[in-house]
């Protein structure tokens, strides 16, 4: 049969909010993390650390240590593969560190010993000479021509001659004649900003089980947004093929981005290879805050000009990221989204990135957006303060729509920046009074939204019930969401379907949990899957009946003849298929394979409402809104989850969250105590208002929802306290004493 | 590590003293437990009193309360007598850490940990609180504003630790209050504290006052200067602007990343001003 | 070190086990006695992610010695269902999309639980200064709020 390639537009059990399968693990504790699992006969595994932001490697000596009792084995880099590929050499370098130390925390050494206790002694035997070099910290400090050297020879072709030999990363997008725009303008604001490097902060620390024999097949269960990934990773890092590594993700204890990396797991397996036995590594708080992803740490100047009605005549941002000790890319995407939300004239955005002596930035939710956007948001707010316009009527003004030529390149198709912003002027949050002190802010948030590297198999069982078999961790209920669209497209109840994630030997090459691309590329995987499997049922319904098969066709969970002259068979539903199938050519199964595109963009718009205490610079969140586009919201609970989720995550950055470096460029702040991430007493009801502007891209219509909600919080909550505050905040996090000074003068 | 629980106070002095290595009590363990951890301090001894007689208590005496020194802040809370007499002293306990660590946290083990920031010891101070302590030596009564010596040292000679601290009676018309600025609602460690007990005559003037600081300098500062500018005062504005300015003239805090030395000296005297306000309503009063 | 035997009582049932003087009740519950229900955040008290009860006070496992819970009653997530029947906590949290990863759920679920048993009519703010030590890094905390509130009008009426 053929189907209607026309997003579909009414659901049975798209939209509704069914139990998650992976409910009841989850409340009563059984659910298996990274860190949950033992093997028999395994070792502990521990990892030395750097203390130092820059030094060379002198001399590791572990004979100490080796000569501990327990110990089982010891590796540094040494025991690791040099791996041509720049990428994987980076992964390598990061693992073990090779000849320099490039951060406070890295890795150095690990040891494998019978008990933790041991491994944590034995850590301590290893003697590390460093001969301790000049760092730098701070991104704009790292672009000055004698800045200390983080990496040489990393820089790419574009980046101009004569700049420090830490900027690696240079571009450029935009279009339009910016003079000429400026020009026109009849108030023009440019205003630097700064923004910490936060960390994503998810409650689980990576953890891993590994073993690897001497024949270069191994096994690896740990917590990743990707088992894919970490075979790539660790079959580049170890130097053995990825058919003999098979990868089980864990459940996971959040990720946010930065579980789409590893750490731990070459480390393991290396660990694991030298002393023939399983090893569990799991990290602590402290070594999750000093040597795994946070986010780039910026400097940014923008400059708009807008006319007197409120028009943006043009606009202009240089960014200036950090993505820590390696080459990075963050910025590309930060330049991108800058501007997305609005249709101009003339736009430009440069990008810079700049290695610092910091842990290797790693993706968190929408990647460099949030703080991109943060800065032009904040400036659109103080033009409408300046001209005394309604700071939602000049985004609406000025808003992207269907055939916009975005600010950096592509021409939008269908979405729902518009929509949403109408829906924020006609909620009853945009119009309530405000005391004293008080103040209210507003900001649009965007993200690109991926699809990538998909596979699918979906198993008609002889019960009638159907198995989804994906690649794909469930960070926030993906399991759900595809085994509904799943049922949807079967025309089977949501309790007949079972997702399961597959590991890296039972299913073909899916690319990580990120880009909000699951619910979308899985979605739409599953979906396809399901209609290869409803061809299926159908030929075997026109077998049974003799009639041809494109007389039959497949109509609320059965197959039907197509019209009357394919005769008068009753409906065969699809269990009283699968019960025979057996007869009629063997089992039924349905597969889809694709490198997915159509994502569809996602706008968003959020309301804060804050307090600001004028004597101490404390700011209290009054009130929160957030509105979205969800394209269809599968599982409106979780798509308000993720709305409510990214939101707090957001005011955690724009409040008190960062990562603070003394004077010697060591982290002071590795635990949950200092790195300040809200907690429930801090917070508001977050409330959501989901908008569905269909993406045509996805059958049903689906965007991805997952990181546009970071986006907003920055500057909505920025503006909020700077009109609180009676004076332009322009640094991240408006931490107390940095609002009371700003306040105080 | 050894961990030992002795049966007498005095087989724990004696096992203390005899300890040539690190020695900790445990009570709470939210300090030292943490310690631990994250390998700061690793104790070869490890004490645990809680079981003996009299630690786990609050007892009225002589109209106050002696609280034993593995009472927990939780406990100190749900104790309704204590809460109406020393609500300061109450609140300061009741700010440390979270619901989990006040079914643990005790007043004795935050006195003991000597931070400049402890929550409970403010109060404590303002309200003349006296630590019992056993030791090698006997039993001796300590002020509470006599022990912090300074950021994690303490007045306590080795193998002594406190058994129970002492709050006095109140009397009528007197109130006193804790104050904390911490970036977050909880879980937080304070960037500046202020705590002010208060008692007035009939008509609502002060008359009796106490002002003490917390994190603006090594150890809880009693600031006299800041509780002559109450007393004869019915908290008018004259009197908090003294309170402010004799609050903010005696810090002498550090930079961190927690604080800068104008934010917390700025923040203690504005906490000051709150809690004497509060305390004053407390108290009775009307301003 | 020498491993020192301890006697205790966990959801019901007499436990005896060998640990090291240092060893936290956390880590013996997980790596001696297999349940792994719950979680090791933070180590330092900082995420309640480990929460259990002891003689019927929420705490932080990791903040308790192995040692300290000689004749302690001990209650941990594993505790809270009754064979095949939730908790009302558990079941609403389900209900109402109270969790996202499900790693900070268990801490969450014993902390709530804590609460109503001290107070089952609690204002919001109320059930939000009780979870401040109880980190979730997904949900914004928006559901469990509305989750706890719900589960708690229904244990009222039952």
């Amino acid at each position: 049969m053929a189907f209607d390639e026309q997003a579909k537009r009414t659901f049975n059990v798209v939209g509704t909010r069914v139990p998650r399968p992976d409910g009841i693990d989850k409340v009563t504790g059984k659910a298996a993390y990274g860190a949950d699992i033992t093997a028999p006969g395994m070792l502990h595994g521990r990892i030395l650390r750097s203390p130092h932001a820059h030094a060379r490697i002198k001399s590791i000596d572990t004979t100490a240590a080796a000569a501990l009792p327990g110990v089982k084995a010891i590796v540094t880099s040494a025991d690791l593969a040099t791996p041509e590929d720049a990428g994987y050499a980076d992964i390598a370098m990061n693992c073990l560190a090779r000849g320099k130390v490039l951060y406070d925390g890295h890795a150095v050494a690990a040891v494998a010993a019978t008990s933790k206790a041991i491994a944590k002694q034995a850590i301590r035997l290893i003697e590390v000479e460093y001969e301790i070099l000049p760092h730098v910290t701070d991104v704009d400090a790292a672009m000055q021509p004698d800045a200390p050297v983080v990496q040489s020879g990393r820089a790419l072709e574009n980046v101009p001659a004569g700049m420090s030999q830490n900027v690696t990363t240079h571009c450029v997008f935009g279009h339009g004649d910016l003079e000429a725009g400026f020009a026109k303008a009849d108030k023009i604001v440019e205003r630097s900003f700064k923004t910490a490097a936060t960390h994503q902060g998810y409650i689980e620390p990576q953890a891993c089980m590994a073993s690897l024999g001497s024949d270069g097949r191994g096994e690896v269960w740990c917590c990743t947004q990707g088992q894919y990934m970490v075979r790539s990773n660790c079959a580049a890092v170890l130097g053995v093929e990825e058919s003999q590594l098979k990868i089980t993700a864990s459940e996971i204890g959040g990720g946010f981005g930065g579980k789409t990396s590893t750490f731990i797991e070459p480390v393991a397996l290396a660990l694991s290879r030298k002393s023939g036995k399983p090893v569990k590594i799991v990290m602590s708080r402290s070594e999750v805050l000093r040597a795994t992803g946070p986010t780039i740490s910026t400097s940014m100047d923008i400059k708009i000009g807008m006319t007197k009605e409120g028009r943006i005549t043009a606009a202009r941002g240089e960014l200036r990221y950090s993505g820590g000790a390696y080459p990075n890319s963050t910025v590309d995407m930060g330049a991108q989204a800058a501007f997305a939300a609005y249709d101009l004239e003339a736009v430009e955005t440069v990008g810079w990135n700049a290695m610092t002596n910091r842990p290797m930035e790693i993706p968190y939710r929408a990647p460099g957006a949030p703080t991109s956007i943060y800065a032009v948001e904040s400036v659109v707010d103080e033009l409408c303060q300046e001209l005394g316009l309604d700071p939602l009527d000049v985004r609406l003004m000025n808003a992207a729509r269907k055939g916009t030529l975005s600010s950096y390149g592509p021409t939008f198709n269908e979405i729902g920046l518009v929509a949403t912003l109408e829906a924020a002027k006609a909620h009853p949050h945009y119009t309530a009074p405000l005391g004293p002190n008080q103040g209210r802010g507003l900001s649009c948030g965007f993200w690109f939204n991926f699809g990538g590297n998909t596979c699918v198999s979906l198993n008609i069982n002889d019960d009638g019930t159907v198995g989804v078999v994906e690649g794909n961790p469930d960070i926030g209920g993906s399991r759900a969401s595809i085994s509904m669209m799943a049922a949807e497209e079967l025309g089977v109840p949501y309790d007949k379907v079972r997702t399961v994630i597959a590991d890296t030997a039972a299913l073909g090459f899916n690319d990580v949990t990120d880009g909000s691309r699951v619910t979308f590329a899985v979605g739409l995987a599953a979906i396809k899957a399901a209609r290869a499997a409803i061809n299926e049922m159908c030929q075997r319904a026109a077998k049974i009946w003799g009639i041809d098969e494109d007389a039959v066709t497949w109509v609320d969970g059965a197959a039907v003849p197509a019209g009357p002259n394919a005769g008068t068979h009753p409906p065969m539903t699809l269990a009283e298929i699968a019960a025979v199938a057996s007869n009629t050519g063997g089992p039924i199964s349905g597969h889809h394979e694709v490198n997915a595109d159509g994502a569809g963009v996602s706008f968003g718009v959020h309301l804060c409402d804050t307090e600001v205490d004028p004597e101490t610079g404390a700011v209290k969140i009054l009130r929160y809104t957030v509105f979205q586009d969800a394209g269809k919201a599968v599982h409106p609970d979780y798509v308000e989850g993720q709305m409510q989720g990214g939101a707090v995550q957001g005011i955690g950055w724009a409040l008190n969250e960062e990562y603070i470096y003394g004077e010697d460029g060591t982290l002071q702040n590795p635990a949950f105590l200092d790195y300040r991430i809200p907690v429930a007493s801090d917070l508001p009801p977050i409330e959501t208002v989901i908008l569905e502007i269909p993406n045509p891209g996805h059958p049903y219509g689906v965007r991805g929802v997952g990181e546009t909600p970071i986006v907003p919080p920055l500057a909505a909550i920025s503006n909020a306290v700077s009109r609180a505050a009676g004076v332009r905040m322009t640094e991240l996090p408006m931490s107390p004493p940095r609002l009371l000074k700003a306040i105080t003068g | 590590m050894r961990y030992v629980k002795p049966e007498t106070f005095d087989a724990a002095a004696a096992v203390l003293a005899a300890e040539a290595g690190v020695a900790r009590i445990l009570t709470g363990g939210t300090d030292v437990l943490v310690m631990l951890k994250a390998e700061v301090v690793e104790p070869d001894l490890m004490v645990d009193l809680k079981h003996l007689p009299g630690m786990r208590e609050i007892v009225q005496e002589d109209g106050g309360f002696r609280i034993g020194a593995a009472v927990t802040a939780a406990e100190m809370g749900e104790y309704k007598a204590l809460k109406a007499a020393w609500p300061g002293v109450v609140e300061g306990a009741e700010l440390i850490g979270s619901t989990q660590v006040q079914n643990r946290a005790t007043m004795a083990g935050n006195l003991c940990t000597a931070s400049p920031a402890a929550d409970s010891v403010p109060a404590m101070v303002t309200a003349n609180a006296v630590a019992r302590l056993h030791g090698p030596e006997g039993v001796r009564d300590l002020p509470v504003a006599d022990i912090p010596n300074g950021p994690g040292k303490t007045a306590l000679a080795k193998g002594e630790f406190i058994t129970s601290i002492f709050l006095p009676a109140r009397p009528d018309h007197a109130g006193d209050a804790y104050l904390r600025f911490t970036p977050r609602t909880e879980m937080d460690i304070a960037v500046s504290s202020a705590a002010v007990s208060l008692a007035l005559d009939a008509d609502g003037t002060v008359t009796e006052a106490r002002v003490a600081l917390g994190a603006v300098a090594p150890t809880v500062r009693l600031v006299p200067d800041a509780a002559a500018a109450l007393i004869g005062s019915k908290l008018d504005d004259d009197a908090i602007t003294a309170l402010v300015a004799a609050a903010q003239a005696a810090c002498s805090p550090i930079t961190d990343k927690r604080g800068t030395i104008e934010f917390r000296t700025t923040t203690a005297g504005v906490l000051a001003k709150r809690a004497a306000r509060i305390a004053y309503t407390r108290a009775g009063g009307t301003s | 070190m020498k491993s020192i035997p301890v006697e205790t009582t966990i959801n019901g049932d007499r436990t005896e086990f060998l640990c090291q003087p240092d060893e936290s009740l956390l880590d013996v519950l997980r790596d001696r006695l297999g349940l792994t229900g719950a979680k090791e955040g933070c180590g330092t008290g900082d995420c309640g992610a480990c929460s259990v009860t002891m003689n019927g006070r929420v705490v932080c496992s990791c903040l308790v010695l192995g040692v300290e819970t000689e004749g302690a009653e001990i209650e941990t997530i594993e505790g809270m269902a009754k064979g095949e029947e939730l908790h009302p906590l558990q079941r609403v949290f389900l209900e109402e999309a109270a969790l996202q990863c499900g790693i900070c759920t268990p801490g969450i679920l014993v902390a709530a639980k804590s609460l109503l048993e001290k107070n089952p009519d609690p204002t919001d703010t109320e059930v939000r200064y009780w979870l401040a030590g109880n980190l979730c890094r997904c949900t914004g905390y928006d559901k469990i709020v509305k989750a706890v509130q719900k589960a708690a009008a229904e244990m009222r009426a039952a």
